[in-house]
């Protein structure tokens, strides 16, 4: 019985391989990254059918062009570094220090969070890994079920994690923590094993849950008991449209136990841009005491080396008044593409969640399993969406919509689900 | 380490701001933090807790106590920070970090210009790119650096620079292989495999980490390898011309090099960040020696062509032909981490770098490759003329100067101290940089030779 692997050497048809062993973890992926397997299917339908005009609610990808202020401050500076005055060789590696100030002052200011606890990076997926990395394969990780691929995709990657369980679909030593209409989309933390780390990210990607301060506050609490930290993602606190907190830092004792991560992409646009930022606070301590800010601080110098110095300029000028204008009003453009969405979904008879204070709208389709309803979709609409199995064993039997698209995009896609399930 | 010492460790951060400074008046703003006590940091009404303060049961990475301190070039910034504060109107010239100076072809910034105008516009935005680079960048680089060597667009992967890089292929190596680096060698190289967990412990006595295989590169072996005397590594991070030492490998080395990496079926990691230093004659890519498609990796960057060290850009190619021992091409679990753990270099970035591969942007990135070769041509000539023995600065932009039996950190000190010029010291690059000085030949042409004038009032 000739193994793939052998397979693989034979059909590249060459006799060297290496004496090099291959990562274990590595070999524990599941298939590939869930959004690779999204574009994959999206390049085979159209392949399919060249003519169709497919719109994507698939990956979260920002649709609308940057505020003129952000682009001509990228611009501007771009130009300048042609110039004597202007040209700026590597930066700290922590990011320009103007950009660290307005982070704190924009976004923390009644949470007291200083400048020197913010790392401006290149982006949220890119500080997850280095995070993992900082912490190392000896601790244990619990993400909410369903939630964002990368937490757990990274913990695999690190080797925090035991073996996949084929049946369950769960990577065994992570703690998956239920999030459903049943518990409204918060763990139970009473029925939680203890972890070291603990992955929460509200608003939520992929329900649209946004964390009310009560949850927030059992969250800190339960990972204060239990000595946790928690890694909070709040790439779409901008989206937040109620009283919801938009910041971990809101709770009571969260600067012991928490670190926040969060990004430009989703509120200005900077998908591509690559800008975002990671908060360790001054009190967050190992069990020896050592200060987690100490070691973040020596990753990022040691395996990374700043964010580009022109998507910092426009960062800055994202967080000028004007600036923070314009992202708002991108953001409520996006929201009322959520609002058209679960609207339709509604409309239709479905159990629709998410949606009020994040550009995701889960749809639930009960007894199907989602990669089937994902197909369904794609062929009789051409409509790209993700299925919620992707997120985890959780999500089976939804359909994450994102509400990323043009107006006309979104639209049209409205029409088409309304006659696909009417 | 007592809690309180670990409280006044500064955090590190060389000096920055995006409004203008000179090289001789550069404000500082990051020094040693003082100790700080975290009941004032507490924003809730509860009582102070003076003496325990919370801790988390999460255990420290091992991994990362292993490491000596902080990375070795915030180290040096700040030392030139305190430097500034003992001597507030010193005129500090750095030729310590290898930093670009001069400004960015027109050609190349009016791509950027152009790319981030477009931004704002429906027709000219982008959200995510792929996370492997822009496909019209993969193909350039693949045609401008690799023609003619078999490796393709889709074997280049875009990056936001090598140093990144290095630690995205640690992660796809994990902690069970074995490395070997150049001694000395760029940091990176060792603190990453620290942190990934493949070495054991620092050794004080002879300044080398536990399970590293050290290839020493000296003068007497012409700063190649003896590789009969080096045992097999999985990896071997080789970097080539050389920082710190300034040595390029001849094509009968590093054919050498490649057949020692068939027979023990490693891996090399190839670093060739400084590859457009090298003169014509010599070997500006790993893949030009035949078998290396089947044992090597080849890293570089943008940085020191173009000047994008802040702007962020680099690319790491990974030939097909390379397999780890069960057949798994490594390429497909490097494109794993990159779609996983990275999301793309900036787009804006990634314009820049297809306007370096234009015809105009190639002749502009050779011409600030010559001022650089110019300077370091100056530092050569000064130091020879001391009477010291002087390597390197050829092919390089890093002049590596010899100060026998002394420590490189006093020898640092002492020209810090005396002339206000920074340079960095050999040590920091592994034990067998003890000895000598990193002299780097980035600056303006009035500082290099400002410097050049001091060094010589100093060891005249």
């Amino acid at each position: 019985m000739i193994s793939s692997r052998v397979k693989s050497r034979r059909n590249l048809g060459i006799g060297h391989c290496t004496k090099v062993p291959r990562n274990v973890n590595m070999e524990k992926l599941q298939n590939h990254y869930l959004f690779s397997e999204i574009s994959r299917r999206e390049a085979q339908h159209i392949e399919k059918y060249p003519n169709a005009k497919v719109i994507s609610l698939g990956i979260g990808d920002t649709t609308q062009p940057l505020p003129e202020i952000i682009a001509s401050s990228m611009a501007k500076y771009a130009q300048a570094l042609s110039t004597p005055e202007g040209y700026r060789g590597y930066g700290p590696e922590q990011g320009n220090k103007d950009l660290r100030k307005a982070i704190a002052e924009v976004f923390y200011q009644d949470v007291l969070v200083k400048d020197t606890e913010v790392f401006v990076t290149d982006g949220s997926q890119c500080d997850i890994s280095r995070l993992q990395l900082l912490l190392g394969s000896n601790v244990t990780v619990a993400v909410q079920d369903p939630s964002f691929p990368a937490y757990v995709d990274s913990s695999v990657i690190i080797g925090q994690a035991g073996d996949f369980k084929g049946g369950a679909r769960k990577c065994g030593n992570i703690e998956y923590m239920k999030c459903s209409p049943q518990n409204n989309f918060f763990p139970d933390l009473e029925y939680a094993s203890r972890a070291d780390i603990i992955f929460f990210c509200s608003p939520n990607n992929p329900t649209g849950h946004a964390a009310t301060w009560k949850q927030l506050k059992k969250l800190v609490d339960f990972a204060r008991d239990n000595g946790s930290i928690i890694i909070f993602d709040s790439a779409y606190a901008s989206y937040v449209m109620d009283d919801s907190p938009r910041s971990i830092f809101e709770i009571p004792g969260a600067r012991e136990v928490a670190i926040e991560v969060s990004s430009f992409s989703k509120f200005a646009g900077f998908t591509g841009v690559r800008l975002g930022w990671t908060v360790v606070p001054d009190e967050l301590l190992f069990s020896n005491g050592f200060p987690v800010i100490n070691d973040f601080d020596r990753i990022i110098c040691t395996c990374f080396n700043g964010a580009s110095n022109i998507a910092q300029a426009g960062g800055l000028a994202c967080l000028s008044s004007e600036g923070m204008k314009a992202a708002e009003s991108l953001v409520h453009y996006y929201m009322d593409n959520a609002k058209i969405l679960v609207e339709t979904f509604t409309s239709l008879g479905l159990e629709v969640y998410g949606g009020a204070n994040a550009p995701y709208v889960w749809v639930r389709f009960p007894g199907k399993k989602s990669w089937d309803v994902f197909s369904e979709i794609l062929e009789k609409t051409d409509i790209i969406t993700v299925p919620g199995s992707g997120f985890g064993p959780g999500g089976e039997g939804y359909i994450r919509f994102s509400a990323y698209g043009n107006r006309k995009c979104i639209l049209e896609a409205s029409k088409r689900m309304k006659s696909l399930f009417a | 380490m007592s809690l309180t010492q670990h409280l006044s460790t500064p955090i590190s951060s060389s000096s920055s701001a995006f409004v203008a400074h000179s090289n001789f008046n550069s404000r500082t703003k990051n020094v040693s933090l003082p100790a700080k006590r975290f009941s004032i940091c507490k924003c809730i009404a509860a009582p102070q807790e003076a003496q325990t303060a919370y801790k988390t049961t999460v255990s420290r990475n091992a991994n990362m106590a292993k490491l000596q301190a902080g990375y070795l070039f915030p180290e040096i910034s700040r030392r030139r920070a305190a430097h500034l504060l003992k001597y507030p109107d010193a005129q500090v010239i750095s030729l310590g970090i290898g930093d670009t100076t001069e400004p960015i072809p027109e050609v190349i910034t009016s791509a950027m210009e152009k790319r981030s105008r477009a931004l704002s516009t429906l027709e000219g935005y982008s959200g995510y790119g792929a996370e492997q680079g822009e496909k019209a960048l993969r193909a350039a680089i693949a045609s401008t650096f690799y023609r003619n060597l078999g490796i393709e667009e889709d074997d280049i992967f875009v990056s936001d620079g090598a140093k990144c890089d290095l630690s995205r292929l640690q992660v796809v190596f994990g902690a069970d292989v074995t490395i070997a680096v150049q001694d000395p060698s760029y940091p990176v190289y060792v603190d990453s495999g620290v942190i990934m967990g493949q070495t054991g412990q620092f050794q004080k006595d002879d300044q080398k980490f536990v399970g590293i295989e050290y290839m020493k590169c000296t003068p007497e072996n012409g700063f190649f390898p003896d590789l009969s005397s080096v045992s097999r590594t999985d990896i071997i991070f080789f970097c080539s011309p050389n920082n710190p030492t300034g040595a390029a490998a001849t094509r009968e080395q590093l054919t050498q090099l490649v057949n020692f990496a068939k027979d023990n079926g490693s891996i090399i990691v190839y670093d060739s960040a400084y590859a457009m230093y090298a003169s014509k004659d010599l070997p500006h890519s790993i893949f030009e020696i035949p078998g290396a498609k089947e044992v090597a990796i080849e890293t570089s960057s943008f940085s020191k062509y173009a000047g994008f060290t802040g702007v962020r850009l680099g690319w790491t190619a990974v030939p097909k032909q390379l397999l780890f021992s069960d057949g798994f091409p490594v390429a497909k679990d490097f494109n794993r981490i990159v779609c996983t753990c990275f999301n793309g270099a900036s787009n804006i970035a990634q314009a820049g770098g297809l306007a370096c591969l234009s015809p105009e942007g190639l002749k502009a990135m050779h011409e600030v490759i010559d001022f650089y070769k110019e300077n370091t041509n100056i530092i050569v000539e000064t130091f020879n003329s001391l009477g010291f023995n002087v390597y390197g600065g050829k092919n390089a932009p890093y002049v590596w100067v010899h100060f026998p039996g002394r420590s490189s950190w006093d020898v640092f000190s002492e020209i810090l101290e005396k002339t206000h010029v920074v340079t960095t010291p050999g040590s920091g690059f592994g034990p067998a940089g003890e000895g000598f000085i990193r002299v780097s030949a980035f600056g303006h042409r009035s500082n290099v030779l400002e410097a050049c004038k001091r060094f010589k009032q100093l060891y005249k």
